[in-house]
């Protein structure tokens, strides 16, 4: 665990860094206005404004971070991978305050309870509305994930998400989750973009040739600005590859460099990279690409409230579902920065007034699926959350409704990073539910597996989160098992991780030759049969009336 | 419905996993990658690095894994597929008139497993570096 101070000293300039200070203050009067959580002192001549991994959530929602969110090898206990009462101490913040209940899992419901839900895109308009009015040539830069996560986006395969944000007027985007929607349906959401669609790492696979623009060029207050995309580099491996056939992704470090040497050549001031990589492997290629000045960073949805400096790389970490929005302003001289200054604002929806246009808009996306969006299915009587690198509550209640309507033994659930958060009490919508499991490939299997096979599907996910090496990671997290426990040391390489499986119903040891019935959904292979899963835990919750998830204690972790 | 591990394998991941667990009687062993080796250099030593192997960290799919190998003067490349149960996969010989001693192809890889570029250098050195390629079950990414 590095001290604050180190953390600290990875700063340009030390002065730069008053994201946190605004908040200390807040913090300090306990009461939120929104020229507070705006407040910033301008500098330099380069606004960047980042938005990343929003999952269709345009409305105001709760997401609860990770409690537990761990690094192997050199990036153990380094920013993201330090939660609860080490982040707040880390970043100097109390319990209790806004910015612990917006950045942590800690006493997550009360704070929820008292402070609202964060998000809504017609709030994240006011913000860039404002950030513009003071810099009107301020770039937004979208890091992808945007068009998938929710009711409204899987009924309109995207449509809602495009709508909504050609009205925020963005300037750049990159994408993962929106291949889902396949190949066709991309390129032609793409045509309705007045901005630009960017992926420098996105090949076709026969000729191996570009097949997206790599890079854009900007201007602002005379500086030459190059913004590069580089899209989630495993889509053909962490989703179904026959959804985009004929591409390649990769993180192709060196078509990275080639790039960044190229828009230096052509007279770039600013070189800017907005990923998809994920943090740890933006940190990786940081340190091993010269010549980047930002790093947009996108994918595995971690909220830093400060940059994080590599290589005189400056990396940006903005959250997830509308949660946040970035602001970096950089001072550019003769080709080199200069200065930062940085805030990662967040978007208390209940302190930052709505965009009546955008609200209009939004409106009108959700108007022809009000009925089934606020269709009540049942209620919660735990908080429901999934993010965390294991088992969440949603994904426990995924497992359970598996399990029994599809009488199986064990189930499983892939470890996703999106998916909002519900308070104990609260009613479980329809919207709710899509909002947990909305995506294009839904179809819940059920089917043998033996217990050797189980094994090396959990050694093969956990190795994607905990190989050592981040360049060889996918930047989700473990699939979520039910019906069965499992011991797991994180450090241990492919093959030796998992041990002690056992079956909960029985309390027997998993047998490797032994079959069991496995029930789970979001399967990468295009011949998977099986309900969506929408529909299984729809009549799980309806039957149950008001669901409860027990404290999973079947994951021991160790090595951490 | 009984399924045996191979369409297990089908169901859960597609078709590229099916390449992912090999079974081990099959891949070749580290005495059979230092005789191919011994066997091009004719039991020479050969120094770490110098060669530029261009692979994806992760595969896309197992079964046509790009591979370039580049090693700037060399007169021929030797590229072995260390896990595979035939490591050999090729060997690139470069004339005179060779504008570039690179070369691209695609591969079969079994599983996870280290590429292996062995170069013979034009005043009869060698160099041989080694790339790690994973083949993976996937499906869980966030």
């Amino acid at each position: 665990m590095i001290s604050r101070r180190d953390f600290l000293q990875a700063g340009v300039a030390a002065s730069a860094i008053l994201g946190g200070g605004v908040w200390t203050k807040v913090a300090a009067q306990q009461a939120l206005t929104q020229d507070q959580l705006l407040e910033f002192d301008p500098l330099g001549n380069v606004t960047l404004i980042h938005i990343t991994d929003i999952h269709a959530q345009l409305k105001p929602v709760y997401f609860r971070e990770p409690s537990i969110n761990l690094g192997v090898g050199e990036v153990n206990g380094l920013p993201p991978h330090v939660t609860g009462a080490d982040f707040l101490k880390l970043f100097n913040m109390q319990p209790g305050t806004p910015e612990a209940y917006a950045l942590t899992s800690e006493d997550f419901t009360s704070l929820a309870k008292g402070y609202g839900k964060m998000g809504g895109i017609d709030r994240c308009a006011t913000v860039i509305n404002a950030i513009r009015a003071e810099r009107p040539e301020a770039l937004l830069l979208d890091g992808g994930d945007t068009w998938q996560g929710s009711y409204t986006a899987e009924m309109t395969k995207g449509q809602d998400m495009v709508n909504v944000m050609n009205a925020l007027k963005p300037d750049a985007m990159t994408a993962h989750w929106e291949f889902t929607f396949g190949k066709d349906r991309v390129d032609e959401l793409i045509d309705e973009l007045p901005f630009a669609f960017l992926g420098a790492n996105i090949f076709d696979n026969e000729w191996d040739e570009p097949a997206y623009e790599p890079y854009k060029f900007f201007e602002q207050n005379g500086v030459k600005i190059a913004v590069i995309g580089q899209a989630f580099p495993y889509l053909p491996i962490a989703n179904p590859r026959y959804m985009f056939e004929t591409m390649s992704f990769g993180i192709r470090e060196e078509r990275v460099a080639e790039m960044v040497e190229e828009v230096r050549e052509e007279g770039a001031d600013l070189v800017v990279l907005l990923s998809h990589n994920g943090f740890d492997v933006d940190r990786k290629l940081a340190g091993r690409v010269d010549g980047i000045d930002v790093i947009l960073t996108g994918h595995t949805h971690d909220a830093l409230p400060e940059p994080l400096l590599v290589n005189d790389t400056l990396l940006i970490a903005s959250g997830s579902n509308g949660k946040f929005i970035s602001r970096l302003d950089l001072d550019v001289q003769n080709g080199e920065m200069k200065g930062f200054r940085h805030k990662l604002i967040p978007i208390f929806s209940d302190v930052i007034a709505s965009d009546p246009a955008i609200t209009a808009l939004i409106d009108e996306q959700r108007a022809p699926h009000e009925d089934q969006l606020r269709e009540v299915l049942g209620q919660t009587g735990s908080l429901l959350y999934r993010r965390g690198n294991f088992n969440g509550t949603w994904d426990d209640l995924i497992c359970n409704a598996l399990i029994e309507e599809r009488e199986a033994d064990i189930a499983l659930s892939p470890g996703f990073r999106w998916g909002p958060s519900l308070l104990p009490g609260q009613d479980i919508t329809r919207e709710d539910l899509f909002n947990a499991v909305g995506m294009s490939y839904p179809k819940a299997y059920r089917s043998e597996m033996t217990g050797e096979f189980l094994h090396t599907i959990l050694e093969d996910v956990a190795d994607n989160l905990f190989n050592p090496d981040p360049y060889y990671q996918q930047g989700g997290d473990m699939v979520r098992v039910g019906g069965m426990g499992y011991s797991i040391d994180v450090t241990k390489p492919q093959g030796s991780r998992i041990t002690n499986m056992t079956h909960l119903k029985t309390g027997d040891a998993i047998d490797p030759q032994k079959t069991y019935v496995v029930s789970g959904w979001a399967s990468v292979n295009e011949a998977t049969e099986g309900p969506p899963i929408w529909d299984v835990v729809e009549s799980h919750i309806k039957r149950h009336g008001t669901v409860t998830v027990d404290p999973n204690k079947s994951v021991k972790v160790t090595g951490a | 419905m009984k399924l045996t591990r191979r369409d297990a394998l089908l169901l859960t991941a597609g078709a590229a996993i099916t390449a992912s667990l090999p079974l081990p009687a099959l891949a070749a062993t580290p005495e059979d990658i230092d005789a191919d080796i011994a066997a091009f250099t004719g039991g020479a030593d050969v120094k770490e690095g110098g060669v530029e192997i261009t692979a994806p960290e992760i595969a896309e799919n197992g079964n046509t894994v790009p591979v370039e190998v580049s090693a700037p003067g060399a007169t021929s490349i030797l590229l072995l597929a260390a896990g595979n149960p035939n490591p050999g996969v090729a060997t690139f010989n470069f004339g005179p008139l060779s504008a570039a001693s690179e070369a691209k192809t695609r591969i079969r890889l079994a599983g996870t497993q280290d590429l292996i570029a062995v170069a013979k250098m034009a005043d009869g050195s060698f160099a041989m570096s080694k790339r790690s390629v994973k083949v993976t079950i996937g499906g869980c990414g966030g």
